[in-house]
C-alpha cells in the first residue's frame, strides 16, 4: 500500500469542498496529479496543491492507496466521499459529509466530524475518535435511503439523528446521543453505551437499537415484552425488551408480524 | 435574420411524404423556404450522412407549475450529483426526473424537441405556470388547463348545457392563456375531496350528482362547438389499476358518432393520453397483464381518436398528477413519501416518489405494454410517443425508447435483463414482436403526428416551405448498419437544432437561447351575460382570490405570446 500524505499549508476562508480527497480519485495519479485535482471554495474551483502540501505518489488502486491527512481541516467537507477501499486517516476534526456514501475502505478521524457522516453509507468502515455531529449515517435530505452497510464506531458522544432511515449496517457509540435515533428506520443496528435522551425509534419499522445507559423519555409506541441475555462485543448483559414502533407499518415475514426491538441495559 | 442551407442529409418529413430522400433544407427569417430561393449568403450545413427531421414536439409532459416545482422542492435527493454549471450559453441547472426550468429548455432543445405542452395547468395557479415556461428557455411552449372535474363544468354539463360549457372553456381558456382542454380523472378528482373515486365511467360524481361519462361527452362536444386546435385530451378514469382496460375501452367508445370541427386539420375528437397505465389486465398485481393489443385494436379502428404512449423507462422518478385519489393509492402500496394538494373549485394533485425496478415484473410488464402500443399502432400519425414525463420517466430518455422501438435487438436484450423475465414475457406480447419502426413512423409518432392532433400543423412537424424553421440534423445515417445504442446516441444530442430559424444547439451544446413563445388559443365566443354572471358569483362566494387576481395579464406573465385564434361566434 501507497501512503500519500497531504498537510493543510494554506486554510481556506470560505469552507472547502473537497470531495477529490478520496483514495478512488488519488489512485493511479503521482504527488503533483494529486495536487492537480480539483476543490471548490465557494463558488471558485481551485485545486488541492492550492490548500495542501501533498508528498507520495498514490497506489495503483484504490486499495493500495492510504491518504494520510494533516494540519487543520475543520473546514474541509466531504473527505473520504464515495470512497470504495482503501484507507483514510484524518489527523484532526474535520467537516460535513465525512465518508458520506462509501461502500468500502476504512476512514479514521482522530478528532471530531461535524454532521451528516457516513450520509447513505453502504460498506466499509468509519471510526470517529472525539464526537460525531448530527445525521450520522442518516439518509441525505428528503431521501429515504439511508446508511444500508458497514460499520461506525464513535469514541465519544453522537448529535441528533443517527442512523435517520437507516436500512442496514452497525453504529455503535461509545458515548451519549442526541435526540431522534433511527427514525424511520427500515433495518440495522444502533448500539449506544451512554445515555440517551428520547425519540427512540421513532417511526421505525424496522431495526434494532441498544441502549446501555439511561433514556430520559421512552415513545408511546413500544410495548415492553420481558426482559432477555444480549451479548454485545463479546460481553453478556441483561436487557429489557421493547418492541415498536407500534405506531407504524409493519412488514410481515411467514405470517408473523415483524417488529422493531429496542434493548435497555437492566 | 440568417439564411441558412441544410444541404444533402436523408430527409424525413411526413408532412411532403419524404422517406429518407437526400433533399436540401433551406431557412430564411424563421421559416423554411424552398432551396431556390435561397441567396448565396446562406450558412452551408453540410449534413451528408445525416438525419433531417422537423423539431419535436411534446404533446404530454409535467414541466412546469406548482405541482412541478412541489416536486423539486419536496426532493432535494433527485437534484444529487445532477448539477451543471454556469456556461457561456446556459444557466446552472441540475435535477434528473423534476429538472429546473432551464435544464428542461435544454434538454429539450439538444434532443431536437422544438415545442411541448405542459399537460396540467390547475386553472388558480396558471400564472405560476406561465412564470415557469417563461423560465424554461428555447422551446415554444403551451399548457393545457384542467376541465374535468371543474364545478362550472359539472354544473353547465348535468343541465346539458353545452353553450354554456363552451363559454365557460373558452373564458378559462383565455384567463389562464390556456391551449386545450384537459382531463384528469374525470369526476374522480373532485369525488377524492370527498375521500371517495370514480373508477368507471359511470361512477356519479358526490354532490354533482353526474357521472364521468357525461362529463367527457359534454366536453367532447364543447370542445367540437368551439372548434379548438386539439381535442379533449384525456387522462381516464381507473388509472394504473390491475383490470383498468375495460375502463379505458368504455372511455375511448364515448367518442362514437362524434366528428372532429375546426379549421386546423384536426381530425381526432378525443386524445387518450398516457394509455400505458390504462392498458392494464388481471385483477391483482399477482395476474397483472398486458392488454395492449384490445386497446389498439379499438384505437386501429377509431379515426377520431389519437393517444400517446406513457412509456415506463426503468428509472426511478417522480410521480406527479391531477389524480389525487391515485397518488394516495400509490403512496400506500410504496410508502413513499406522498404530496397532496386541493384546488379549490378546480382540481387537485398528488406527488410520490416511484422507482421502475427492473427486477419488479410488474415495472417490466408496465415497461412492454408501452412499446406494445406504439408497435401495434397501424396508423402513426394517430400514437405518439411519451413517457407521460415525469410519471413513467423522464423526457430525457425519449432516445432510449426511441431505440427499444427501432430496434428488437435492444428489446431482447431488455427482456433478458430483467430478473422475471419468464413472468415479462408470460403477461405480455412484447417477446414476439419483430417490427422495427422506421425513422419515417418515428417522425411521424414525434412531428407530424402530434402537430396534427395539437391542431398546429401549419407551423409546426414539418419541413414544407412556409412552417416554422424548426429543423433538427441527427449524426446518423440511415443507410449504414447500425448499433442500437448508435440510435440512442444520435437521439440524445443532435447535430443541429434550429428553432424558428435560429440554431440553437450544435454538436449537442445549447448555442443561442432563442425566442422561446408560450402558445395559446383565443376562443372568442358570443356575449353571454349568465356564465359572467357565473364566474362572478363563484369568485365572491367561493374562491380564495378575486376574479382580478386570478387571469394570467400581462408581458410579464406571457413574455412573448402566440395566440391561435379561434372565432366561434358563429
Ligand atoms: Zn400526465
Amino acid at each position: 500500500m501507497e501512503t500519500v500524505t497531504i498537510t493543510m499549508k494554506n486554510p481556506p476562508a470560505l469552507y472547502l469542498e473537497a470531495d477529490n480527497i478520496c483514495p478512488d480519485k488519488f489512485a493511479g495519479k503521482t504527488a503533483l496529479q494529486i495536487a492537480d485535482l480539483h476543490v471548490f471554495e465557494g463558488n471558485t474551483t481551485s485545486t488541492i496543491g492550492k490548500y495542501f502540501d501533498v508528498s507520495g505518489n498514490a497506489g495503483a488502486s484504490a486499495a493500495d492507496t492510504k491518504i494520510v491527512v494533516k494540519g487543520d481541516v475543520k473546514k474541509v467537507k466531504y473527505i473520504g466521499m464515495k470512497m470504495s477501499a482503501g484507507e483514510i486517516g484524518v489527523e484532526g476534526s474535520t467537516d460535513l459529509y465525512a465518508g458520506a456514501w462509501m461502500t468500502g475502505g476504512k476512514l479514521t478521524v482522530k478528532g471530531n466530524v461535524e454532521a451528516f457522516a457516513a450520509t447513505g453509507m453502504k460498506g466499509g468502515e468509519l471510526v470517529i475518535e472525539g464526537n460525531a455531529g448530527n445525521y450520522l449515517g442518516a439518509a441525505y435530505r428528503g431521501d429515504w435511503r439511508g446508511m444500508s452497510g458497514g460499520k461506525i464506531l464513535v469514541k465519544g458522544n453522537a448529535g441528533s439523528d443517527v442512523g435517520m432511515y437507516m436500512l442496514g449496517g452497525e453504529i455503535t457509540i461509545n458515548g451519549n446521543v442526541d435526540v431522534h435515533v433511527m427514525t424511520h428506520a427500515e433495518g440495522g443496528k444502533v448500539i449506544i453505551k451512554g445515555n440517551a435522551k428520547s425519540k427512540l425509534g421513532g417511526q421505525l419499522v424496522d431495526g434494532t437499537i441498544i441502549v446501555y445507559g439511561t433514556i430520559d423519555v421512552m415513545m408511546p409506541g413500544y410495548k415492553p415484552i420481558g426482559t432477555v441475555e444480549l451479548e454485545v462485543d463479546g460481553a453478556k448483559s441483561k436487557f429489557a425488551h421493547f418492541i415498536g414502533d407500534t405506531g407504524e407499518r409493519k412488514k410481515k415475514r411467514k405470517g408473523q408480524i415483524v417488529y422493531g426491538n429496542l434493548y435497555k441495559k437492566v | 435574420m440568417s439564411e441558412y442551407i441544410i444541404k444533402n442529409g436523408h430527409v424525413f418529413d411526413p408532412t411532403q411524404g419524404i422517406k429518407g430522400d437526400k433533399a436540401d433544407i433551406a431557412i430564411k427569417d424563421g421559416k423554411i423556404i424552398k432551396d431556390s430561393e435561397v441567396s448565396s449568403k446562406a450558412k452551408v450545413i453540410d449534413a451528408k450522412g445525416k438525419t433531417v427531421m422537423a423539431g419535436a414536439i411534446e404533446i404530454h409532459a409535467h414541466i412546469a407549475g406548482p405541482k412541478v416545482n412541489l416536486g423539486r422542492i419536496y426532493r432535494p435527493e433527485d437534484k444529487l450529483f445532477t448539477y451543471q454549471s454556469t456556461t457561456a450559453n446556459t444557466r446552472m441547472a441540475g435535477g434528473f426526473s423534476i429538472p429546473t426550468t432551464f435544464k428542461t429548455g435544454y434538454e429539450y432543445a439538444k434532443m431536437g424537441y422544438t415545442t411541448a405542452m405542459e399537460a396540467a395547468m390547475p386553472p388558480l395557479f396558471s400564472r405560476h405556470v406561465h412564470e415557469e415556461m417563461r423560465d424554461t428557455p428555447i422551446i415554444d411552449e403551451g399548457a393545457y388547463p384542467v376541465f374535468g372535474n371543474n364545478w362550472f363544468v359539472m354544473e353547465y354539463l348535468k343541465n346539458k348545457e353545452i353553450e354554456n360549457t363552451a363559454a365557460y372553456c373558452a373564458w378559462l381558456l383565455r384567463a389562464t392563456k390556456g391551449f386545450a382542454i384537459k382531463l384528469v380523472n374525470p369526476g374522480g378528482t373532485e369525488a377524492w375531496g370527498w375521500g371517495l373515486n370514480c373508477l368507471s365511467v359511470d361512477d356519479p360524481v358526490p354532490y354533482f350528482d353526474i357521472t364521468p361519462a357525461e362529463i367527457i361527452k359534454g366536453l367532447i362536444e364543447a370542445n367540437e362547438y368551439l372548434g379548438l386546435p386539439h381535442s379533449i385530451h384525456i387522462h381516464p378514469n381507473n388509472l394504473g389499476n390491475p383490470g383498468n382496460y375495460t375502463t379505458t375501452l368504455d372511455t375511448l367508445k364515448l367518442s362514437a358518432g362524434y366528428k372532429a370541427k375546426n379549421k386546423f386539420g384536426r381530425e381526432q375528437v378525443m386524445h387518450l393520453t398516457h394509455t400505458q397505465f390504462h392498458s392494464y389486465g388481471g385483477d391483482t398485481w399477482a395476474n397483472f397483464e398486458s392488454k395492449a393489443k384490445e386497446i389498439m385494436d379499438f384505437v386501429n379502428k377509431a379515426k377520431n381518436v389519437t393517444i400517446d404512449t406513457g412509456n415506463v423507462t426503468l428509472d426511478e422518478t417522480t410521480t406527479m398528477t391531477a389524480d389525487g385519489p391515485f397518488e394516495h393509492h400509490l403512496t400506500e402500496l410504496n410508502h413513499l413519501k406522498w404530496a397532496n394538494v386541493d384546488v379549490e373549485l378546480e382540481t387537485a394533485a398528488g406527488i410520490v416518489p416511484y422507482i421502475y425496478s427492473p427486477s419488479i415484473s410488474v415495472c417490466g410488464i408496465q415497461w412492454a405494454i408501452g412499446l406494445e402500443l406504439a408497435l401495434m399502432a397501424k396508423d402513426p400519425m394517430r400514437c405518439f410517443i411519451t413517457t407521460d414525463h415525469p410519471n413513467a420517466g423522464p423526457f430525457t430518455r425519449y432516445p432510449r425508447v426511441i431505440k427499444w422501438l427501432m430496434s428488437n435487438k435492444a428489446r431482447q436484450d431488455q427482456i433478458k435483463a430483467f430478473k422475471n423475465s419468464d413472468k415479462v414475457v408470460s403477461a405480455t406480447n412484447i417477446a414476439g414482436m419483430d417490427r422495427e419502426l422506421s425513422l419515417y413512423d418515428i417522425a411521424q409518432m414525434t412531428r407530424a403526428g402530434p402537430a396534427k392532433s395539437l391542431g398546429i400543423p401549419s407551423m409546426f412537424g414539418g419541413l414544407k416551405p412556409g412552417m416554422d424553421a424548426d429543423v433538427v440534423v441527427y449524426d446518423f445515417n440511415p443507410d449504414k448498419p447500425s448499433a442500437p445504442d448508435q440510435i440512442e446516441a444520435a437521439f440524445s444530442r443532435a447535430a443541429h437544432v434550429f428553432k424558428s430559424g435560429i440554431e440553437v444547439v450544435t454538436n449537442g451544446e445549447v448555442v443561442n437561447n432563442g425566442h422561446k413563445r408560450t402558445l395559446w388559443v383565443n376562443a372568442k365566443t358570443k356575449e353571454n351575460p349568465q356564465v359572467m354572471r357565473d364566474v362572478q358569483e363563484k369568485f365572491i362566494k367561493y374562491y380564495s382570490v378575486t376574479q382580478a387576481n386570478y387571469e394570467a395579464l400581462g408581458h410579464h406573465i406571457v413574455p412573448n405570446p402566440y395566440a391561435i385564434e379561434v372565432d366561434a361566434t358563429q
